[in-house]
């Protein structure tokens, strides 16, 4: 079967991300995201440390070390774009004025339930920074994850097992084999690569899976 | 007359005390006040709160205060980072007490205490570890979590342009919580590129007000930055 690689997951999150949307890239495989959104829509990113309108990585050389994103890179300020405090740029994710937040995950369940802050582990050094604001806040939220762990365990699962970031907060999956929507009544399969078949997915997951009409990738 | 411009960043910081709440603004490095802060590790004072969305980066600022050993809590939303090592060592030591909030609560809870609220019903953490133990209410079929508002004795914040009535305009994302911990603290310092006569901030492009801000400090940047190439 044709596995996605990361680029191409990041292309085919891009695709549904339409013209006017606020949209807010979470660190890590989400920024790839901005480099596949098409140049004729006019899409607005935010980065919660207080810009709307964030352009690309400036050139070398030219950085900005007041001018960064979520994961303290040096970025760019679209003309047109603008700054805001801390407290406004949550209430833009809090209050659901941002349109999509696409997210990395260690599991998301069939529910919708996230969990990507928080391995649970002891001797790990907790951090959450926006990842329970976002994951609660945007209109809808999108994750983009691997779909097999490096043991090829699932990561859509029934219910996590590491600690939550948020509750039926996820409403679309999309990972390097298939999309799936989720959500109240269970995950549903949108779409599969060539050469996967839904019984075979079901397998690889051992989740409950409602197949959706058919598309092709 | 009324002039809040302190002689330098020593004198800025002079009052601060023993055991005193000191929030400071800054994500990652972009908005950190150094100079006040190294002005802060130079006055000798310890057992600080400090609340700060990190743990500190690389060596200056927060990551120096931790350093020193001036640091009994930290409140913050993202302490672990590539550059947080001297916070991992005193954290995997017990010689410091964390209080992890989200990101959002975090700036709600600053801005809370800023705006005289009693605590904030907030949707984000519900259901999860760091809401366990805490108030819930379903208010219009969603879940919220009782919280309260974070105060301090003090603020350190990095402003780009300041008058002498304390008026503030910031510079690009350095503006980040420092609008919203100058309303928070009793009293609120703010270190910036120049101070400028009255009525050279434009009255309608005032970031924060005046009446939030008790002190400020010019600190030059070209200088600060020939310092550090030092």
């Amino acid at each position: 079967m044709n596995r996605m690689n990361r680029d191409q997951m990041a292309e085919r999150v891009a695709r549904d991300i339409p013209e006017g949307a606020y949209v807010n890239l979470g660190i890590g495989l989400p920024t790839k995201v901005a480099n596949y959104l098409p140049q004729e829509r006019e899409i607005f990113l935010q980065s919660e440390n207080g810009l709307l309108g964030m352009g690309p990585a400036p050139a070398p050389g030219e950085e900005d070390w007041e001018l960064i994103n979520a994961g303290k890179q040096a970025v760019t300020l679209l003309t047109g774009g603008c700054f805001f405090h801390h407290a406004d740029s949550f209430a833009m994710m809090r209050a659901g004025h941002i349109d999509i937040c696409v997210l990395g995950a260690f599991q998301v369940s069939v529910k919708g339930d996230l969990a990507n802050w928080h391995t649970g582990e002891r001797q790990a050094i907790p951090a959450v920074g926006g990842a329970m604001d976002l994951a609660i806040g945007a209109k809808q939220t999108f994750v983009m994850m691997e779909l097999l762990t490096k043991q090829d365990e699932s990561k859509l699962v029934e219910a996590c097992t590491y600690p939550l970031t948020g509750l039926g907060c996820v409403s679309r999956v999309y990972t390097d084999l298939a999309v799936f929507d989720v959500g109240a009544d269970g995950a549903r399969v949108v779409e599969m690569v060539d050469g996967l078949s839904i019984e075979e997915l079901r397998r690889l997951t051992g989740v409950p899976l409602a197949a959706a009409e058919m598309q092709p990738v | 007359m009324i002039d809040k411009a302190a002689a330098s960043p020593q004198a800025a910081v002079a009052d601060i005390f023993d055991g005193a709440a000191v929030m400071i603004g800054g994500f990652g490095t972009a908005g950190m006040p150094d100079e006040l802060i190294d002005a802060l590790i130079a006055k000798g004072v310890g057992n600080l709160t400090i609340i700060n969305n990190n743990a500190g980066n690389g060596e200056s600022g927060v990551a120096a205060l931790i350093r020193e050993g001036r640091v009994r809590k930290i409140v913050c939303s993202f302490p672990r980072q590539s550059d947080s090592h001297h916070f991992d060592a005193a954290y995997r030591a017990g010689r410091i007490e964390l209080e992890l909030v989200p990101q959002g609560n975090l700036a709600a809870r600053i801005q809370a205490a800023g705006a005289g609220l009693g605590a904030i019903f907030t949707p984000t953490g519900y259901g999860t570890l760091l809401a366990e133990g805490k108030e819930t209410r379903e208010i219009d079929g969603r879940h919220y979590v009782l919280e309260y508002p974070i105060h301090a004795d003090f603020a350190l914040i990095k402003a780009q342009r300041a008058d002498r009535w304390g008026n503030l305009v910031y510079r690009k994302t350095a503006r980040n919580f420092g609008p919203i911990m100058a309303m928070a603290a009793k009293t609120a310092i703010a270190q910036v590129a120049d101070i400028v006569p009255l009525g050279e901030i434009d009255p309608e492009v005032v970031v924060t007000p005046g009446i939030f801000v008790q002190r400020v400090v010019q600190i030059d940047p070209l200088a600060s930055k020939l310092e550090q190439a030092a």
